[in-house]
Protein backbone atom coordinates (compact mmCIF):
# COMPACT_ATOMS: atom_id res chain seq x y z
CA UNK A 1 0.00 0.00 0.00
CA UNK A 2 2.59 2.54 -1.09
CA UNK A 3 1.76 5.96 -2.46
CA UNK A 4 2.74 4.73 -5.93
CA UNK A 5 0.19 1.92 -5.70
CA UNK A 6 -2.61 4.35 -4.87
CA UNK A 7 -1.58 6.71 -7.66
CA UNK A 8 -1.31 3.87 -10.18
CA UNK A 9 -4.84 2.80 -9.31
CA UNK A 10 -5.97 6.40 -9.67
CA UNK A 11 -4.25 6.74 -13.06
CA UNK A 12 -5.84 3.52 -14.33
CA UNK A 13 -9.34 4.58 -13.22
CA UNK A 14 -8.82 8.04 -14.72
CA UNK A 15 -7.70 6.63 -18.07
CA UNK A 16 -10.56 4.14 -18.30
CA UNK A 17 -12.97 6.96 -17.51
CA UNK A 18 -11.31 9.19 -20.09
CA UNK A 19 -11.73 6.49 -22.73
CA UNK A 20 -15.43 6.28 -21.90
CA UNK A 21 -15.91 10.04 -21.91
CA UNK A 22 -14.22 10.36 -25.31
CA UNK A 23 -15.72 7.38 -27.08
CA UNK A 24 -19.31 7.07 -25.89
CA UNK A 25 -22.03 8.66 -28.01
CA UNK A 26 -24.79 8.62 -25.41
CA UNK A 27 -24.55 11.46 -22.91
CA UNK A 28 -25.55 9.15 -20.06
CA UNK A 29 -22.66 6.81 -20.82
CA UNK A 30 -20.36 9.78 -21.24
CA UNK A 31 -21.23 10.90 -17.73
CA UNK A 32 -20.34 7.47 -16.43
CA UNK A 33 -16.88 8.04 -17.87
CA UNK A 34 -16.64 11.38 -16.06
CA UNK A 35 -17.70 9.71 -12.81
CA UNK A 36 -14.96 7.11 -13.21
CA UNK A 37 -12.40 9.89 -13.68
CA UNK A 38 -13.52 11.55 -10.44
CA UNK A 39 -13.39 8.12 -8.81
CA UNK A 40 -9.70 8.08 -9.68
CA UNK A 41 -9.30 11.47 -8.00
CA UNK A 42 -10.91 10.09 -4.83
CA UNK A 43 -8.43 7.20 -4.82
CA UNK A 44 -5.49 9.56 -5.36
CA UNK A 45 -6.60 11.92 -2.59
CA UNK A 46 -7.01 8.98 -0.20
CA UNK A 47 -3.51 7.83 -1.07
CA UNK A 48 -1.98 11.26 -0.52
CA UNK A 49 -3.73 11.63 2.82
CA UNK A 50 -2.63 8.21 4.04
CA UNK A 51 0.93 8.20 2.72
CA UNK A 52 2.03 11.84 2.78
CA UNK A 53 0.43 13.83 5.58
CA UNK A 54 -2.19 11.95 7.61
CA UNK A 55 -1.82 14.57 10.33
CA UNK A 56 -3.48 17.27 8.24
CA UNK A 57 -7.09 16.92 7.11
CA UNK A 58 -6.53 18.32 3.57
CA UNK A 59 -6.65 14.93 1.84
CA UNK A 60 -9.94 14.08 3.52
CA UNK A 61 -11.42 17.44 2.59
CA UNK A 62 -10.41 16.82 -1.03
CA UNK A 63 -12.21 13.45 -0.98
CA UNK A 64 -15.31 15.19 0.38
CA UNK A 65 -15.16 17.80 -2.39
CA UNK A 66 -14.70 15.11 -5.06
CA UNK A 67 -17.75 13.19 -3.82
CA UNK A 68 -19.82 16.37 -3.91
CA UNK A 69 -18.58 17.19 -7.41
CA UNK A 70 -19.67 13.73 -8.56
CA UNK A 71 -23.19 14.27 -7.25
CA UNK A 72 -23.44 17.76 -8.75
CA UNK A 73 -22.04 16.64 -12.09
CA UNK A 74 -24.63 13.90 -12.30
CA UNK A 75 -27.54 16.13 -11.32
CA UNK A 76 -26.53 18.82 -13.80
CA UNK A 77 -25.86 16.28 -16.56
CA UNK A 78 -29.26 14.68 -16.21
CA UNK A 79 -30.96 18.06 -16.19
CA UNK A 80 -29.25 18.91 -19.49
CA UNK A 81 -30.14 15.52 -20.95
CA UNK A 82 -33.74 16.02 -19.87
CA UNK A 83 -33.88 19.45 -21.52
CA UNK A 84 -32.23 18.10 -24.66
CA UNK A 85 -34.53 15.09 -24.80
CA UNK A 86 -37.60 17.30 -24.44
CA UNK A 87 -36.46 19.52 -27.28
CA UNK A 88 -35.14 16.92 -29.74
CA UNK A 89 -35.90 13.38 -28.53
CA UNK A 90 -32.21 12.48 -28.49
CA UNK A 91 -29.63 11.70 -25.87
CA UNK A 92 -26.63 11.64 -28.18
CA UNK A 93 -23.68 14.00 -27.81
CA UNK A 94 -23.25 14.13 -31.60
CA UNK A 95 -26.75 15.54 -32.10
CA UNK A 96 -26.09 18.45 -29.78
CA UNK A 97 -23.11 19.78 -31.67
CA UNK A 98 -24.84 23.08 -32.46
CA UNK A 99 -24.81 23.94 -28.75
CA UNK A 100 -21.17 24.96 -29.00
CA UNK A 101 -20.81 28.69 -28.78
CA UNK B 1 -3.42 -5.68 3.68
CA UNK B 2 -1.34 -5.31 0.53
CA UNK B 3 -2.95 -8.33 -1.10
CA UNK B 4 -6.40 -7.00 -0.28
CA UNK B 5 -5.38 -3.62 -1.67
CA UNK B 6 -4.36 -5.09 -5.02
CA UNK B 7 -7.41 -7.35 -5.23
CA UNK B 8 -9.67 -4.33 -4.72
CA UNK B 9 -7.60 -2.21 -7.12
CA UNK B 10 -7.79 -4.77 -9.94
CA UNK B 11 -11.50 -5.26 -9.27
CA UNK B 12 -12.07 -1.49 -9.37
CA UNK B 13 -10.34 -1.05 -12.72
CA UNK B 14 -11.84 -4.23 -14.20
CA UNK B 15 -15.40 -3.27 -13.30
CA UNK B 16 -14.67 0.26 -14.51
CA UNK B 17 -13.68 -1.17 -17.87
CA UNK B 18 -16.73 -3.45 -17.84
CA UNK B 19 -18.95 -0.34 -17.79
CA UNK B 20 -18.06 0.29 -21.43
CA UNK B 21 -17.95 -3.36 -22.45
CA UNK B 22 -21.31 -4.78 -21.37
CA UNK B 23 -24.40 -4.38 -23.52
CA UNK B 24 -27.03 -3.95 -20.84
CA UNK B 25 -27.25 -0.47 -19.36
CA UNK B 26 -28.42 -1.84 -16.02
CA UNK B 27 -25.30 -4.01 -15.87
CA UNK B 28 -23.14 -1.03 -16.87
CA UNK B 29 -24.59 1.03 -14.00
CA UNK B 30 -23.96 -1.68 -11.48
CA UNK B 31 -20.46 -2.34 -12.84
CA UNK B 32 -19.76 1.34 -12.18
CA UNK B 33 -21.22 0.91 -8.70
CA UNK B 34 -18.89 -2.07 -8.13
CA UNK B 35 -15.95 0.13 -9.11
CA UNK B 36 -17.04 2.78 -6.59
CA UNK B 37 -17.51 0.18 -3.87
CA UNK B 38 -13.99 -1.12 -4.46
CA UNK B 39 -12.57 2.40 -4.11
CA UNK B 40 -14.67 2.78 -0.95
CA UNK B 41 -12.99 -0.40 0.29
CA UNK B 42 -9.57 1.14 -0.47
CA UNK B 43 -10.54 4.16 1.63
CA UNK B 44 -11.47 1.84 4.50
CA UNK B 45 -8.09 0.11 4.12
CA UNK B 46 -6.38 3.50 4.26
CA UNK B 47 -8.00 4.17 7.63
CA UNK B 48 -10.59 6.67 6.39
CA UNK B 49 -13.53 4.79 7.85
CA UNK B 50 -16.03 7.62 7.70
CA UNK B 51 -15.23 8.62 4.12
CA UNK B 52 -15.13 5.01 2.94
CA UNK B 53 -18.59 4.27 4.29
CA UNK B 54 -19.79 7.64 2.96
CA UNK B 55 -18.60 6.69 -0.54
CA UNK B 56 -20.51 3.40 -0.28
CA UNK B 57 -23.67 5.15 0.95
CA UNK B 58 -23.64 7.98 -1.59
CA UNK B 59 -22.63 5.96 -4.61
CA UNK B 60 -25.38 3.36 -4.14
CA UNK B 61 -27.97 6.13 -4.05
CA UNK B 62 -26.38 7.93 -6.98
CA UNK B 63 -26.18 4.86 -9.16
CA UNK B 64 -29.83 4.01 -8.48
CA UNK B 65 -30.84 7.49 -9.62
CA UNK B 66 -28.59 7.00 -12.62
CA UNK B 67 -30.29 3.71 -13.43
CA UNK B 68 -33.65 5.48 -13.53
CA UNK B 69 -32.42 8.04 -16.07
CA UNK B 70 -30.58 5.39 -18.01
CA UNK B 71 -33.70 3.34 -18.54
CA UNK B 72 -35.59 6.52 -19.36
CA UNK B 73 -33.32 7.86 -22.09
CA UNK B 74 -31.37 5.00 -23.63
CA UNK B 75 -32.84 3.33 -26.70
CA UNK B 76 -32.10 -0.19 -25.53
CA UNK B 77 -31.45 -0.20 -21.78
CA UNK B 78 -31.52 -3.95 -21.43
CA UNK B 79 -29.04 -4.54 -24.25
CA UNK B 80 -31.35 -7.01 -25.95
CA UNK B 81 -30.23 -5.85 -29.41
CA UNK B 82 -26.55 -5.02 -29.05
CA UNK B 83 -25.31 -2.22 -31.26
CA UNK B 84 -22.26 -0.04 -31.25
CA UNK B 85 -22.74 3.20 -29.34
CA UNK B 86 -19.24 4.61 -29.70
CA UNK B 87 -17.56 7.12 -31.93
CA UNK B 88 -13.89 7.58 -32.65
CA UNK B 89 -12.99 4.49 -30.71
CA UNK B 90 -9.40 4.33 -31.93
CA UNK B 91 -8.67 7.95 -31.16
CA UNK B 92 -10.17 7.57 -27.68
CA UNK B 93 -8.10 4.44 -27.04
CA UNK B 94 -4.91 6.14 -28.15
CA UNK B 95 -5.57 9.28 -26.10
CA UNK B 96 -6.50 7.43 -22.91
CA UNK B 97 -3.61 4.99 -23.36
CA UNK B 98 -1.18 7.88 -23.74
CA UNK B 99 -2.64 9.64 -20.70
CA UNK B 100 -2.26 6.48 -18.64
CA UNK B 101 1.33 6.01 -19.80
CA UNK B 102 2.17 9.62 -18.95
CA UNK B 103 0.48 9.44 -15.54
CA UNK B 104 2.13 6.11 -14.70
CA UNK B 105 5.54 7.45 -15.72
CA UNK B 106 4.90 10.47 -13.51
CA UNK B 107 3.90 8.26 -10.60
CA UNK B 108 7.25 6.50 -10.65
CA UNK B 109 9.42 9.39 -11.80
CA UNK B 110 8.39 12.06 -9.30
CA UNK B 111 10.22 11.89 -5.96
CA UNK B 112 7.23 11.97 -3.62
CA UNK B 113 7.71 13.48 -0.18
CA UNK B 114 8.14 11.16 2.77
CA UNK B 115 5.29 10.56 5.19
CA UNK B 116 4.95 13.25 7.84
CA UNK B 117 3.22 12.52 11.11
CA UNK B 118 0.67 9.83 11.85
CA UNK B 119 -3.10 9.65 11.42
CA UNK B 120 -5.18 11.24 14.18
CA UNK B 121 -6.96 8.99 16.66
CA UNK B 122 -10.30 9.72 15.00
CA UNK B 123 -9.94 10.83 11.35
CA UNK B 124 -13.67 11.53 11.09
CA UNK B 125 -13.50 13.99 13.99
CA UNK B 126 -10.42 15.61 12.44
CA UNK B 127 -12.32 16.05 9.17
CA UNK B 128 -15.29 17.57 10.98
CA UNK B 129 -13.03 19.98 12.89
CA UNK B 130 -11.32 20.96 9.64
CA UNK B 131 -14.42 21.75 7.59
CA UNK B 132 -16.04 23.60 10.48
CA UNK B 133 -12.80 25.44 11.33
CA UNK B 134 -9.83 26.29 9.12
CA UNK B 135 -11.38 24.78 5.96
CA UNK B 136 -14.81 26.31 6.42
CA UNK B 137 -14.58 28.19 3.12
CA UNK B 138 -14.59 24.82 1.31
CA UNK B 139 -17.79 23.83 3.06
CA UNK B 140 -19.42 27.16 2.28
CA UNK B 141 -18.52 26.92 -1.41
CA UNK B 142 -19.85 23.36 -1.54
CA UNK B 143 -23.07 24.49 0.08
CA UNK B 144 -23.62 27.32 -2.39
CA UNK B 145 -22.70 25.06 -5.31
CA UNK B 146 -25.30 22.53 -4.20
CA UNK B 147 -27.95 25.24 -3.89
CA UNK B 148 -27.10 26.64 -7.33
CA UNK B 149 -27.25 23.15 -8.83
CA UNK B 150 -30.63 22.45 -7.27
CA UNK B 151 -32.09 25.62 -8.74
CA UNK B 152 -30.43 25.17 -12.13
CA UNK B 153 -31.45 21.53 -12.51
CA UNK B 154 -35.08 22.23 -11.66
CA UNK B 155 -35.18 25.16 -14.10
CA UNK B 156 -33.61 23.07 -16.85
CA UNK B 157 -35.71 19.99 -16.29
CA UNK B 158 -39.20 21.50 -15.98
CA UNK B 159 -41.44 21.02 -18.96
CA UNK B 160 -41.70 24.70 -19.76
CA UNK B 161 -37.97 25.33 -19.71
CA UNK B 162 -36.46 28.51 -18.40
CA UNK B 163 -38.79 30.95 -20.18
CA UNK B 164 -42.08 29.77 -18.71
CA UNK B 165 -45.29 28.60 -20.36
CA UNK B 166 -45.69 31.33 -22.97
CA UNK B 167 -42.27 32.94 -22.86
CA UNK B 168 -39.93 33.61 -25.74
CA UNK B 169 -38.89 30.45 -27.50
CA UNK C 1 -20.52 -12.70 15.81
CA UNK C 2 -23.05 -13.81 18.40
CA UNK C 3 -24.94 -10.55 17.89
CA UNK C 4 -25.55 -11.38 14.21
CA UNK C 5 -26.87 -14.84 15.10
CA UNK C 6 -29.19 -13.37 17.74
CA UNK C 7 -30.59 -10.91 15.20
CA UNK C 8 -31.13 -13.77 12.75
CA UNK C 9 -33.13 -15.63 15.40
CA UNK C 10 -35.10 -12.44 16.06
CA UNK C 11 -35.90 -12.16 12.34
CA UNK C 12 -37.37 -15.68 12.41
CA UNK C 13 -39.30 -14.76 15.55
CA UNK C 14 -40.68 -11.70 13.76
CA UNK C 15 -41.83 -13.88 10.87
CA UNK C 16 -43.52 -16.25 13.35
CA UNK C 17 -45.27 -13.40 15.14
CA UNK C 18 -46.46 -12.00 11.83
CA UNK C 19 -47.79 -15.43 10.86
CA UNK C 20 -49.65 -15.71 14.18
CA UNK C 21 -51.16 -12.23 13.77
CA UNK C 22 -52.17 -12.98 10.20
CA UNK C 23 -53.37 -16.51 10.95
CA UNK C 24 -51.27 -17.93 8.11
CA UNK C 25 -48.71 -20.75 7.99
CA UNK C 26 -45.61 -20.33 10.12
CA UNK C 27 -42.24 -19.31 8.66
CA UNK C 28 -40.78 -22.81 8.53
CA UNK C 29 -43.77 -24.23 6.66
CA UNK C 30 -43.67 -21.28 4.31
CA UNK C 31 -39.93 -21.75 3.76
CA UNK C 32 -40.40 -25.44 2.96
CA UNK C 33 -43.18 -24.56 0.52
CA UNK C 34 -40.99 -21.98 -1.25
CA UNK C 35 -38.05 -24.40 -1.46
CA UNK C 36 -40.02 -27.08 -3.29
CA UNK C 37 -41.89 -24.63 -5.51
CA UNK C 38 -41.40 -25.28 -9.22
CA UNK C 39 -38.89 -22.86 -10.74
CA UNK C 40 -40.38 -20.53 -13.30
CA UNK C 41 -38.54 -18.22 -15.60
CA UNK C 42 -39.39 -15.20 -17.72
CA UNK C 43 -38.00 -14.73 -21.23
CA UNK C 44 -34.95 -12.48 -21.63
CA UNK C 45 -34.61 -12.12 -17.86
CA UNK C 46 -31.35 -10.75 -16.46
CA UNK C 47 -30.82 -13.65 -14.07
CA UNK C 48 -27.44 -12.48 -12.84
CA UNK C 49 -28.74 -9.11 -11.63
CA UNK C 50 -31.92 -10.63 -10.14
CA UNK C 51 -29.84 -13.20 -8.27
CA UNK C 52 -27.46 -10.52 -6.98
CA UNK C 53 -30.44 -8.47 -5.80
CA UNK C 54 -32.06 -11.38 -3.95
CA UNK C 55 -28.82 -12.26 -2.16
CA UNK C 56 -27.88 -8.65 -1.44
CA UNK C 57 -30.87 -8.05 0.83
CA UNK C 58 -30.09 -10.62 3.59
CA UNK C 59 -26.38 -9.89 3.14
CA UNK C 60 -27.00 -6.19 3.80
CA UNK C 61 -29.04 -7.06 6.90
CA UNK C 62 -26.25 -9.31 8.20
CA UNK C 63 -23.58 -6.69 7.52
CA UNK C 64 -25.68 -4.03 9.25
CA UNK C 65 -26.03 -6.40 12.23
CA UNK C 66 -22.23 -6.33 12.64
CA UNK C 67 -22.34 -2.89 14.26
CA UNK C 68 -25.42 -3.44 16.46
CA UNK C 69 -24.38 -3.46 20.11
CA UNK C 70 -25.94 -5.73 22.71
CA UNK C 71 -25.06 -4.28 26.06
CA UNK C 72 -21.82 -2.49 25.28
CA UNK C 73 -20.38 -4.93 22.75
CA UNK C 74 -20.72 -5.11 18.96
CA UNK C 75 -19.28 -7.66 16.55
CA UNK C 76 -17.33 -5.04 14.60
CA UNK C 77 -15.22 -2.46 16.40
CA UNK C 78 -15.85 0.74 14.45
CA UNK C 79 -16.39 4.37 15.31
CA UNK C 80 -18.80 5.05 12.45
CA UNK C 81 -21.50 2.48 13.20
CA UNK C 82 -24.39 4.86 12.48
CA UNK C 83 -23.16 5.63 8.95
CA UNK C 84 -22.43 1.97 8.29
CA UNK C 85 -25.93 0.95 9.36
CA UNK C 86 -27.45 3.57 7.07
CA UNK C 87 -25.26 2.52 4.13
CA UNK C 88 -26.40 -1.08 4.53
CA UNK C 89 -30.04 0.00 4.55
CA UNK C 90 -29.43 1.76 1.25
CA UNK C 91 -28.07 -1.50 -0.17
CA UNK C 92 -31.67 -2.67 0.26
CA UNK C 93 -32.83 -0.17 -2.38
CA UNK C 94 -30.34 -1.55 -4.86
CA UNK C 95 -31.48 -5.08 -4.01
CA UNK C 96 -35.16 -4.34 -4.60
CA UNK C 97 -34.52 -2.47 -7.84
CA UNK C 98 -32.27 -5.25 -9.15
CA UNK C 99 -34.84 -7.90 -8.34
CA UNK C 100 -37.54 -5.83 -10.04
CA UNK C 101 -35.40 -5.11 -13.08
CA UNK C 102 -33.96 -8.60 -13.49
CA UNK C 103 -37.30 -10.32 -14.01
CA UNK C 104 -38.05 -8.48 -17.26
CA UNK C 105 -41.62 -8.03 -16.10
CA UNK C 106 -43.52 -4.73 -16.07
CA UNK C 107 -45.14 -5.05 -12.63
CA UNK C 108 -41.87 -6.16 -11.05
CA UNK C 109 -40.08 -3.12 -12.47
CA UNK C 110 -42.87 -0.83 -11.22
CA UNK C 111 -42.25 -2.28 -7.75
CA UNK C 112 -38.53 -1.55 -8.06
CA UNK C 113 -39.20 2.05 -9.08
CA UNK C 114 -41.65 2.50 -6.24
CA UNK C 115 -38.98 1.56 -3.77
CA UNK C 116 -36.49 4.05 -5.21
CA UNK C 117 -39.06 6.86 -4.84
CA UNK C 118 -39.93 5.73 -1.31
CA UNK C 119 -36.29 5.29 -0.37
CA UNK C 120 -35.28 8.74 -1.62
CA UNK C 121 -38.18 10.36 0.24
CA UNK C 122 -37.61 8.57 3.55
CA UNK C 123 -33.80 8.47 3.51
CA UNK C 124 -33.46 12.14 4.45
CA UNK C 125 -35.72 12.09 7.53
CA UNK C 126 -34.15 8.75 8.47
CA UNK C 127 -30.66 10.19 8.20
CA UNK C 128 -31.60 13.31 10.18
CA UNK C 129 -33.15 11.18 12.94
CA UNK C 130 -29.95 9.12 13.16
CA UNK C 131 -27.81 12.26 13.19
CA UNK C 132 -29.95 13.85 15.92
CA UNK C 133 -29.12 11.03 18.33
CA UNK C 134 -25.46 11.06 17.24
CA UNK C 135 -25.35 14.82 17.79
CA UNK C 136 -26.60 14.54 21.35
CA UNK C 137 -24.03 11.84 22.16
CA UNK C 138 -21.11 13.53 20.28
CA UNK C 139 -20.36 10.25 18.53
CA UNK C 140 -21.20 8.15 15.47
CA UNK C 141 -20.46 5.01 17.46
CA UNK C 142 -23.65 3.14 18.42
CA UNK C 143 -22.03 1.88 21.63
CA UNK C 144 -21.07 5.39 22.69
CA UNK C 145 -24.56 6.69 21.85
CA UNK C 146 -26.13 3.95 23.98
CA UNK C 147 -23.76 4.71 26.86
CA UNK C 148 -24.46 8.46 26.68
CA UNK C 149 -28.06 8.07 27.90
CA UNK C 150 -27.37 7.46 31.56
CA UNK C 151 -29.95 9.90 32.90
CA UNK C 152 -32.68 10.35 30.34
CA UNK C 153 -33.38 8.23 27.27
CA UNK C 154 -33.06 10.07 23.96
CA UNK C 155 -36.47 8.70 22.99
CA UNK C 156 -38.01 10.66 25.86
CA UNK C 157 -36.51 14.08 25.25
CA UNK C 158 -36.40 13.88 21.44
CA UNK C 159 -39.72 12.17 20.72
CA UNK C 160 -40.04 13.59 17.19
CA UNK C 161 -36.73 12.06 16.12
CA UNK C 162 -37.73 8.73 17.67
CA UNK C 163 -41.10 8.70 15.91
CA UNK C 164 -39.53 9.68 12.60
CA UNK C 165 -36.94 6.94 13.05
CA UNK C 166 -39.61 4.29 13.59
CA UNK C 167 -41.70 5.45 10.61
CA UNK C 168 -38.73 5.68 8.26
CA UNK C 169 -37.40 2.32 9.46
CA UNK C 170 -40.73 0.84 8.37
CA UNK C 171 -40.29 2.55 5.00
CA UNK C 172 -36.72 1.31 4.62
CA UNK C 173 -37.82 -2.28 5.26
CA UNK C 174 -40.87 -1.73 2.94
CA UNK C 175 -43.01 -3.13 5.72
CA UNK C 176 -46.72 -2.73 6.45
CA UNK C 177 -48.23 0.49 5.08
CA UNK C 178 -44.99 1.11 3.21
CA UNK C 179 -45.21 -2.24 1.43
CA UNK C 180 -46.16 -0.65 -1.90
CA UNK C 181 -43.00 -1.97 -3.64
CA UNK C 182 -44.40 -5.45 -3.05
CA UNK C 183 -47.99 -4.23 -3.25
CA UNK C 184 -50.95 -6.43 -4.08
CA UNK C 185 -52.15 -3.79 -6.55
CA UNK C 186 -49.21 -4.67 -8.79
CA UNK C 187 -49.55 -8.42 -8.22
CA UNK C 188 -46.71 -8.67 -5.70
CA UNK C 189 -44.43 -6.00 -7.14
CA UNK C 190 -40.68 -6.43 -7.19
CA UNK C 191 -40.80 -10.01 -5.91
CA UNK C 192 -43.46 -11.03 -8.45
CA UNK C 193 -41.34 -13.28 -10.67
CA UNK C 194 -38.82 -14.53 -8.09
CA UNK C 195 -38.48 -18.31 -8.07
CA UNK C 196 -39.15 -20.06 -4.73
CA UNK C 197 -35.65 -20.23 -3.15
CA UNK C 198 -34.79 -16.69 -4.31
CA UNK C 199 -38.03 -15.40 -2.86
CA UNK C 200 -37.27 -17.15 0.43
CA UNK C 201 -33.85 -15.48 0.61
CA UNK C 202 -35.30 -12.09 -0.38
CA UNK C 203 -38.14 -12.15 2.18
CA UNK C 204 -35.77 -13.43 4.87
CA UNK C 205 -33.62 -10.40 4.13
CA UNK C 206 -36.61 -8.13 4.67
CA UNK C 207 -37.26 -9.62 8.11
CA UNK C 208 -33.55 -9.26 8.80
CA UNK C 209 -33.66 -5.55 7.95
CA UNK C 210 -36.66 -5.12 10.21
CA UNK C 211 -34.89 -6.89 13.09
CA UNK C 212 -31.73 -4.81 12.65
CA UNK C 213 -33.69 -1.56 12.45
CA UNK C 214 -35.44 -2.42 15.74
CA UNK C 215 -32.15 -3.39 17.37
CA UNK C 216 -30.55 -0.08 16.35
CA UNK C 217 -33.45 1.87 17.84
CA UNK C 218 -32.35 0.60 21.27
CA UNK C 219 -28.91 2.26 21.48
CA UNK C 220 -30.15 5.31 19.56
CA UNK C 221 -33.24 6.19 21.56
CA UNK C 222 -33.95 3.65 24.33
CA UNK C 223 -30.88 3.91 26.51
CA UNK C 224 -28.95 0.92 25.09
CA UNK C 225 -28.32 -1.67 27.78
CA UNK C 226 -29.30 0.62 30.64
CA UNK C 227 -31.84 -0.68 33.18
CA UNK C 228 -32.13 -2.02 36.72
CA UNK C 229 -31.28 -5.53 38.02
CA UNK C 230 -30.82 -7.38 34.69
CA UNK C 231 -27.44 -7.42 32.86
CA UNK C 232 -26.94 -4.94 30.02
CA UNK C 233 -27.11 -7.44 27.14
CA UNK C 234 -30.42 -8.80 28.43
CA UNK C 235 -31.92 -5.31 28.63
CA UNK C 236 -30.80 -4.67 25.04
CA UNK C 237 -32.45 -7.91 23.97
CA UNK C 238 -35.69 -7.17 25.84
CA UNK C 239 -35.96 -3.68 24.38
CA UNK C 240 -35.16 -4.94 20.87
CA UNK C 241 -37.89 -7.56 21.14
CA UNK C 242 -40.37 -4.91 22.27
CA UNK C 243 -39.58 -2.59 19.34
CA UNK C 244 -39.63 -5.46 16.87
CA UNK C 245 -42.98 -6.69 18.16
CA UNK C 246 -44.35 -3.15 17.83
CA UNK C 247 -43.17 -2.89 14.22
CA UNK C 248 -44.55 -6.32 13.29
CA UNK C 249 -47.85 -5.57 15.00
CA UNK C 250 -48.07 -2.21 13.19
CA UNK C 251 -48.15 -3.97 9.83
CA UNK C 252 -51.90 -4.52 9.89
CA UNK C 253 -52.83 -1.69 12.25
CA UNK C 254 -51.73 1.38 10.29
CA UNK C 255 -53.80 2.91 7.50
CA UNK C 256 -52.48 2.38 3.99
CA UNK C 257 -52.46 5.51 1.87
CA UNK C 258 -51.54 5.91 -1.75
CA UNK C 259 -47.82 5.91 -2.23
CA UNK C 260 -47.55 9.45 -3.51
CA UNK C 261 -49.24 10.67 -0.32
CA UNK C 262 -46.62 8.89 1.77
CA UNK C 263 -43.82 10.38 -0.30
CA UNK C 264 -45.34 13.84 -0.03
CA UNK C 265 -45.71 13.44 3.74
CA UNK C 266 -42.02 12.60 4.00
CA UNK C 267 -40.90 15.69 2.08
CA UNK C 268 -43.39 18.18 3.48
CA UNK C 269 -43.95 17.05 7.08
CA UNK C 270 -41.22 14.69 8.29
CA UNK C 271 -38.16 16.57 7.05
CA UNK C 272 -39.10 19.98 8.56
CA UNK C 273 -40.24 18.30 11.78
CA UNK C 274 -37.03 16.37 12.26
CA UNK C 275 -34.94 19.41 11.32
CA UNK C 276 -36.67 21.44 14.04
CA UNK C 277 -36.05 18.58 16.46
CA UNK C 278 -32.39 18.64 15.49
CA UNK C 279 -32.22 22.38 16.11
CA UNK C 280 -33.68 21.93 19.59
CA UNK C 281 -31.25 19.11 20.37
CA UNK C 282 -28.30 21.13 19.06
CA UNK C 283 -29.22 24.11 21.22
CA UNK C 284 -29.62 21.91 24.31
CA UNK C 285 -26.37 20.03 23.68
CA UNK C 286 -24.28 23.14 23.04
CA UNK C 287 -25.65 24.91 26.06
Amino acid sequence: MTLQAFLLLAAALFSVGLYGALSQRSIVMLMMGLELMINGIVAAAAGFWHQVSPGAADGQVLVLVAITVMALEMAMGFAVVTALFRARDVDMADDAGDLKG
Amino acid sequence: MTVLFWVLAVAAVASGAAVFAVGSMARATFALLASFLCVGGELLLAGQHYLGVLVVLMMIMEMLVMAVFMVMYMMDPAGLMPMSMVHNRRGALIVSGAVFAALAAGVFAVPWPARRGGPPRDPAAALGQAIMGPKMLVMMVIGIAILATMIATVVLATRTGRYGEDGAR
Amino acid sequence: MLEVVVLGVLAVAAASLDAVLAGGPGPFREAARLLVLERRTTPQADRLLARIGAIALPLAAALAALVVPFGGHAALDTRVGVVWFNAMEVVGWAAVWLVGWGANSAFALVGGYRFIAQGLAYELPHMFALITAALAAHSLDLRAIGAAQGGLWFGVWMPVAFAVYLVSALAMAFWGPFGAPLGADIAGGAALELPGPDRLVFLAGRYGLLAVASAVAVPLFLGGGGGPVLPAWLWSLVKTCAVLALLVWARRRLPVLRMDRFVQAAWVVLIPAVLLQMLVVAVVVVD
